[in-house]
């Protein structure tokens, strides 16, 4: 790669991974701060949900090109750190949100509509049919 | 340019550990405390990735990756329990 000797070369690398720091930690922050601020779980729960994968993920471009800049070579690891984050974040998300479904959190008063697709026992009430070994649970009050 | 942007960035992904912090002591319910964890071990990730940065080695993206598997299976697990009140069924 001859092209990579070139004297403007360094320049560019170095002003792209400046930038990519500075972008990854603004939105980290941005997403962790909307976090504290935020008035109920439901939306509390997108800035760790979107903005700190996104945040993380720049921070890690900027680190492979940190080490083009003063190695010329590539790491395949920090891309696999930043794919596993962006598979990963969207199912514990998930998984948050039928836990709060699940345990009947309250919800901020604008809040409008509901979950319509889950099943009762997913937003905590019984279940419409009994379990096998215990047939009594659904007439419980 | 490099080295005035690194403490800008340790600065605010600091900043935001310790807002994630505030969350997971205060927070009014379980799951605040669960999503609060989750978001500080994606914040230390990037911490150690811009600790990598200034030492200028490589020897903990295994670190960061470890965390990441680590911390998502720990997430997924804590919240498995709180759904069915078992972990493997």
């Amino acid at each position: 790669m001859a092209w990579l000797d070139k004297a403007w070369v360094d320049t560019v690398l170095e002003a792209l991974t400046a930038f990519f720091l500075i972008a990854g930690a603004l939105i980290t922050f941005i997403s962790s701060f909307g976090m504290v601020h935020l008035r109920d779980f439901y939306l509390r729960m997108h800035g760790p949900a979107k903005a700190t994968t996104l945040g993380v993920g720049l921070i890690l471009v900027a680190c492979m090109l940190y080490f083009v800049l003063i190695e010329r070579t590539f790491h395949i690891q920090l891309l696999l750190v930043t794919i596993f984050l962006l598979i990963t974040a969207p199912i514990s998300a998930h998984l948050l949100a039928k836990v709060a479904l699940h345990q009947k959190l309250p919800s901020d008063t604008s809040t409008t509509g509901a979950p319509s697709e889950l099943r009762e026992e997913d937003v905590g009430q019984e279940p419409d049919t009994p379990h096998p070994e215990d047939p009594g649970s659904s007439q419980r009050p | 340019m490099i080295g005035i942007a690194l403490w800008i960035s340790f600065f605010l992904v600091a900043m935001a550990i310790v807002l994630n912090a505030y969350r997971l002591l205060v927070g009014p319910s379980l799951p605040d405390r669960i999503i609060a964890l989750d978001t500080m071990y994606v914040n230390s990730i990037a911490l150690i990735i811009l600790y990598t940065i200034w030492l200028s080695t490589r020897v903990y993206f295994e670190g960061a990756l470890l965390i990441a598997m680590l911390g998502f299976i720990s997430t997924v697990a804590v919240c498995k329990y709180l759904l069915r009140g078992d972990i493997i069924e």
